[in-house]
């Protein structure tokens, strides 16, 4: 088992290394010159030169890519252009909000998903099926600028049991979690409900209730372990994604994450910043994906004793 | 023992309704072997199902009695079902493969069966399971208790779902189709295990097959299914001694050569009718060769050619009413 995380973790390695690459000649084609955005537009041509030389501007983009990456392995992203403080710095402030956002509304999702999606394997075909459906899936297409704006106007505006936007108490996540929570329910209930639904036409299932267990035995004690397995790993997947910044949810809100640096670095341009973001949700995601495949081993036997024997 | 009378199974499908189990009597005798055989899609297994009251949607049983030891089956309260599934009457699957759960061990899927209706404590529920492996000729039983399926052979897992079927020591054991997937030395191992079952512990065997050589390998008596209906039933050496109906003969001119080649199972002329689109007459006449005008006009009822010997043919309508088993 452990060669397996160990093989595993060696080959996200490349991956992220790809994706930093792709992601850092991207940056470098986009036009405007970095000196110019950090300094304003009136400036000399001969103090913009000094600048280019100072930040090794002029030195072949691998060179530089090598020097970032060195860099990154120290934990180093770079100056923000905006705002002149630590890339790294800044991602480490936000990082908590965002955080706490994941946890909470992870459990919004898991908490509706779930359930919503047993309830409609087992009642399939049945009216509470489809409004089950109906309910986790409106979540997944309601626009998370539109339903927010709506909460507020309703909870904070009109009832006044909430507050509106900040991020100083629980009760300041209570409307995003819920927001962002109901847009990943919908796919863990649909994954839950077919995975479920999938499960029950295996001969093991008839085993099980040949054996004379009561129904709701057969699908918690033989259907759910097994239809759980694929849905474990999506929801793994979605706190990476969560982990990454909800850069809607968190602007509507006005929670300082990750998202809202990022929209603030495109908003100015500001190239280490967004970079150093990009990059941070992309570690994140891979280790996220890396934790799912790690859990999924653990979880199905057939993965876990192939990996023991081997 | 097991009485099922005149039993009735339907599948309300959109295309129609499919009388897969059309009017079947089966009797079941304690300390028993008994065979049921007939082409795929005949209906032995939901007959089987049926007794078991695990006939699922869009398929139900429409009528007819099912009696274990006098006590009606049908329409009892699924409670109390679920006390006899497992427990009087078990079950096993033709498929090894996929008839065990694959996330636990299959030491906690037997055990589970005696916690249930023993009310066993895990552990002694853990050491009859050794006992029952051990019994059904699993080795280094205490070491397999910890086994996931998919580590075990096909036929060692066919072998710990008797154990489970037999855990409980059921008056009856419903086996469908029990070696089908498994290769020719195994079936015979498994065979002979059943027998022995039977034998040791009185547990009769409701033995379900499309191989005549099980049949007359293992059983006391058979019942010859088609298209829903019983068309002939006999104890075992009125059956292969005394071959009357067509449909019978069919059969057991299909039994695989000792030469070892195993060709088609059935080699009968023509294809199984759709139930849904039942030739008019007698169901096998399309196919029969001895077919004569009136089999092709109305339906043979059950003629007893001997005690306890049923043909459903025109051909024994002289031996007079009477063939029901029962
Ligand atoms: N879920 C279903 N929906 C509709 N019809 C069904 C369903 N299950 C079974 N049937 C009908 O019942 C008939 C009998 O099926 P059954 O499974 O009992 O056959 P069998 O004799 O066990 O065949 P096999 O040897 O292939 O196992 C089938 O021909 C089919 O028409
Ligand atoms: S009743 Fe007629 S068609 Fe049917 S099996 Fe007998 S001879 Fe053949
Ligand atoms: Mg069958």
């Amino acid at each position: 088992m452990a060669r397996y995380i160990l093989r595993r973790f060696l080959i996200s390695i490349p991956v992220l290394v790809g994706v930093a690459l792709i992601l850092f000649l991207l940056l470098n084609v986009v036009p405007g010159d970095p000196v110019t955005l950090m300094m304003g537009e009136h400036i000399k041509p001969a103090l913009i030169e000094a600048f280019r030389a100072r930040m090794h501007l002029d030195d072949p983009v691998l060179v530089r890519f090598g020097r970032y990456m060195l860099g990154a392995l120290r934990g180093d992203f770079g100056v923000s252009y905006k705002l002149q403080r630590e890339v790294s710095g800044l991602i480490w402030q936000a990082f908590p909000h965002t955080v706490k956002l994941t946890i909470y509304s992870a459990f919004v999702s898991w908490i509706i998903g779930i359930p919503a999606g047993i309830f409609s394997a087992v009642k399939h075909n049945t009216l509470i099926d489809r409004s089950l459906m109906g309910f986790s899936l409106m979540g997944v297409s309601l626009p998370i600028f539109w339903a927010g704006l709506l909460m507020q106007y309703v909870f904070a505006s009109r009832l006044g049991w909430l507050p509106v936007t900040g991020y100083y108490s629980i009760k300041y996540y209570i409307m995003p979690s819920v927001v962002l929570g109901w847009s990943s329910a919908g796919t863990v209930a649909r994954l839950t409900r077919s995975n479920l639904l999938e499960i029950m036409k295996n001969d093991f299932i008839r085993t099980a209730r040949a054996k004379g267990l009561s129904e709701p035995s057969v699908v918690a004690c033989h259907a759910l372990k097994n239809a759980m397995l694929p849905v474990i790993t999506v929801m793994a997947l979605q706190v990476a994604g969560l982990l990454g910044g909800a850069v809607m949810t968190e602007s509507v809100f006005g929670i300082p994450g990750i998202g809202r640096i990022a929209v603030d670095a495109i908003t100015h341009r500001d190239m280490p910043l967004l970079q150093g973001t990009i990059l941070f949700t992309t570690a994140i995601v891979i280790a996220g994906n890396l934790a799912a495949d790690i859990m999924y081993a653990f979880l199905d036997p057939r993965i876990r004793v192939e990996q023991a024997n081997s | 023992m097991l009485q099922i009378r005149n039993l009735k199974t339907h599948f309300f499908t959109r295309g129609g309704v499919a009388a897969a189990v059309d009017d079947v009597s089966i009797r079941i005798p304690p300390r028993s072997i008994v065979g049921v055989v007939g082409e795929s899609g005949c209906g032995k297994s939901v007959t089987a199902l049926s007794v078991l009251q695990l006939v699922s949607r869009p398929g139900k049983i429409v009528s007819g009695s099912i009696l274990l030891d006098g006590e009606e089956l049908i329409g009892k309260p699924s409670k109390q079902m679920r006390r006899i599934r497992g427990n009087k009457i078990s079950m096993i699957f033709q498929e090894p493969m996929t008839s065990l759960n694959p996330v636990y061990t299959v030491g906690r899927q037997v055990a589970e069966t005696m916690i249930l209706h023993r009310g066993a404590s895990k552990a002694e529920a853990m050491d009859r399971t050794v006992e029952m492996f051990r019994a059904v000729g699993i080795p280094a039983p205490e070491k397999r208790l910890k086994s996931f399926p998919h580590q075990l052979s096909g036929g060692l897992r066919q072998r710990v779902m008797i154990a489970m079927a037999m855990a409980c020591k059921p008056s009856l054991m419903i086996a469908d189709e029990p070696t089908t997937a498994l290769d020719v030395t195994i079936e015979a191992q498994i065979l002979h295990l059943m027998k022995e079952l039977e034998r040791d512990m009185g547990t009769s065997i409701m033995m379900i097959t499309h191989n005549m050589g099980v049949v007359a390998e293992l059983c006391d008596y058979v019942y010859v299914m088609y298209a829903g209906k019983v068309m002939e039933h006999a104890g075992i050496f009125d059956l292969f001694d005394h071959t009357k109906h067509p449909y019978t003969q069919g059969l057991l001119n299909s039994i695989p050569k000792p030469s070892g080649v195993r060709g088609r199972l059935f080699n009968i002329e023509g294809m199984v009718p759709s139930l849904l689109r039942l030739p008019k007459g007698c169901r096998f006449s399309p196919r029969c060769e001895q077919a004569v005008r009136e089999c092709f006009e109305s339906e043979p009822g059950l003629y007893a050619v001997s005690p306890g010997h049923g043909v459903r043919c025109f051909l024994y309508r002289d031996c007079g009413d009477g063939g029901e088993a029962i």
